[in-house]
């Protein structure tokens, strides 16, 4: 009950905070130099076409009546029509969602093996030679940005030992049997193991190039609030039973032990999927960072809008996720 | 025959090599319970740990033998020891606030030795932690079984560790000042709990504390402890009938009386500490030439 009544506050909040993301971006992208229309038309193209465009798309308005008619489609379901592709914004987001959502939980996935790997071995080697060897590694790890790592293993793995692809989502010859977008999850379901590797082979290195930074951070934070949880009396109290390090740190340390990680590697996980419009870029990967590039750089104000808002439905829904299983970890929350 | 048999332990801190334990011999039989007594820093706590293979990181064992049924636990490989330890020992602990998994419910922390280290199956260890609890007077032990140890008071929770550490029958179990954490009014219950437990089972029980008035009431011998020396190896009666060591009366002495709570308090005084100082710099001269 008392649950439910946190999730609702939070639903509500939610929406006061995706208006004022909403007016912030609708007000910055008209605020900004660059002129959609000239964009779109022809050189030699008359005062009177430029008119006709601008009135066509709502743009001779006022900034608040763009505005409140912009909101008010938005509130039916309705984007608007992106000025580049001359199709329903909704449409096209939803089109690359997918990708993307697949690429920042691949990321995720393989950033919480490595961080978690690291951690774990961090602390069973805690004083010594190997604890400082991981440190260093998790030092260069994270001082190394994401698109740098891009660039990394698009060298290493992609030039000097091709063992992936560093370019789209899925070879563009293979025939997709598919019905939706999540190319990764439907290839499982449908058993196509062979479509399955191809996809793998293609979203690896972003994933990783993703995941590096975010498993430094998880390793460093899970290691030393480990490290804190292997000195508290219950940890000993388990050694006297008779348990090995290995036990202690898996059953009794770790889920205390997590917790802080947990929470942090929510605020990480949206700066992910924040790292996704450069990474998809670079890999030439057709997600919703691609788009979004293609829409600033075309200066698409629907599209824009449509990316920015679906964005911050995203962060919000991954900030009360993690909540939600913050309070199912920790019995002292869940009873209040 | 003593089941627990110390001889000669010394301890040290690591790269400093300042000592902890002094050649430290004590031994504890079945159904016996020895007081561990001393001030802060005498090392009373450290035997108990280097009992347990549980001393800090810090410290090392540096010389000396700790004999667990006639088995030197220092010369057995590190899992072996652990095993043996698990399978023989417990220890209930100071604070029962900080030695509960917060995260576990109380029923796997006081099975899970009997499961994965004696491999009982988990109805019969399920059932005996029933038990247990009610033989500590819990009410409703099913009910706490299920319970998070943040549900429960901390007298609760000590009983529980009291319960939990003589699960699994052990020969030897190490207190560490198991009432110090606690309210007056519920200590007196919980050091009435341990002894009654401690008489049922039979067990060998070696009670660390800076208490002399909790030794009277639960110890039948006490080692009195001075900066990881022993200053006195006595039976309870003849150490409350006058103590043979100096340090020992002065400690008895500096004792508060709860018959007489106005009465101002004897420090043990300085003639007395710079004796027995004296004899702790005379040990470690004849370790260093022996």
């Amino acid at each position: 009950m008392q649950l439910l009544r946190a999730v609702l506050l939070r639903l509500a909040t939610t929406a006061v905070t995706l208006l004022g993301v909403a007016v912030i971006v609708f007000v910055v992208i008209r605020v900004v130099p660059g002129n959609p229309i000239a964009m779109m038309l022809p050189p030699g193209a008359t005062e009177a076409d430029v008119a006709r465009l601008t009135a066509q798309y709502g743009l001779d308005k006022s900034l608040p009546e763009q505005f409140l008619i912009w909101a008010g489609g938005v509130l039916r379901g309705d984007f608007g029509l992106s000025i580049t592709a001359r199709q329903p914004v909704l449409d096209l987001v939803l089109g690359r969602l997918p990708a993307t959502l697949e690429l920042s939980v691949m990321a995720l996935v393989i950033a919480c093996l490595l961080g978690g790997f690291a951690a774990l071995t961090g602390t069973r080697a805690r004083g010594t030679g190997g604890e400082a060897a991981i440190d260093v590694a998790n030092g260069m790890a994270l001082s190394i940005p994401d698109f740098l790592w891009g660039l990394i293993l698009v060298l290493l793995f992609g030039v000097l030992w091709p063992l992936f692809h560093i370019s789209g989502r899925v070879t563009p010859s293979l025939e997709l049997p598919f019905t939706t977008d999540f190319y990764l999850f439907e290839s499982v379901l449908r058993l196509r193991f062979d479509l399955w590797a191809n996809i793998v082979s293609h979203m690896f290195l972003p994933a990783l190039a993703l995941a590096i930074p975010l498993a430094a951070i998880i390793g460093q934070l899970l290691k030393q609030s480990l490290k804190e949880t292997m000195h508290l009396d219950y940890v000993t109290l388990a050694r006297t039973k008779g348990y090995g390090e290995n036990h202690v740190i898996l059953r009794e340390a770790l889920r205390n032990a997590i917790l802080p990680t947990l929470t942090l590697v929510g605020v990480q996980f949206t700066f992910l999927i924040g790292g996704t419009v450069i990474i998809e870029r670079l890999f030439s990967y057709e997600g919703l960072g691609n788009l979004a590039i293609d829409a600033v750089i075309n200066r698409d104000l629907p599209l824009i809008q449509g990316i920015v808002i679906l964005f911050a439905v995203i962060f919000t829904a991954v900030n009360l996720c993690v909540d939600l299983l913050y309070a199912v970890l920790n019995p002292r929350l869940r009873h209040g | 025959m003593s089941f627990l048999r110390v001889n000669g332990l010394s301890a040290r801190l690591k790269g400093a090599g300042h000592p902890i334990l002094r050649g430290v011999s004590l031994s504890v039989a079945a159904g016996e319970v020895r007081g561990l007594v001393g001030e802060s820093g005498a090392g009373k706590s450290m035997i108990g740990k280097a009992v347990l293979g549980i001393l800090p990181k810090a410290v090392e064992v540096s010389g000396g033998e700790i004999l667990l049924g006639g088995v030197d636990l220092l010369r057995l490989p590190p899992k072996e020891r652990r095993a043996r330890i698990g399978a023989t020992c417990a220890l209930i602990p100071q604070d029962p606030l900080t030695a509960l998994n917060p995260s576990r419910r109380i029923a796997p922390q006081i099975t899970d030795r009997l499961v994965d280290i004696l491999g009982w199956d988990r109805g019969r260890a399920l059932a005996r932690a029933e038990e247990l609890l009610a033989e500590v007077h819990i009410p409703d032990p099913a009910r706490v079984l299920r319970a998070y140890p943040h549900e429960l008071s901390g007298g609760m929770r000590q009983r529980i560790l009291i319960a939990s550490a003589f699960a699994a029958e052990p020969k030897l179990i190490v207190a560490d000042e198991p009432t110090t954490a606690l309210d007056v009014t519920v200590q007196k219950q919980v050091l009435k709990l341990i002894a009654e437990m401690q008489a049922r089972h039979g067990t060998a029980l070696l009670f660390v504390t800076h208490d002399l008035g909790v030794v009277s009431k639960v110890c039948d011998s006490l080692t009195v402890l001075y900066g990881g020396l022993v200053v006195e190896d006595t039976d309870v009666r003849s150490f409350f009938a006058g103590p043979a060591h100096a340090y020992s009366r002065a400690l008895l002495a500096a004792t508060p009386k709860y018959t007489d709570p106005q009465a101002s308090l004897t420090p043990v005084p300085d003639a007395v500490i710079r004796d027995v100082q004296a004899e702790v710099a005379a040990a470690d001269r004849r370790a260093r030439h022996g």
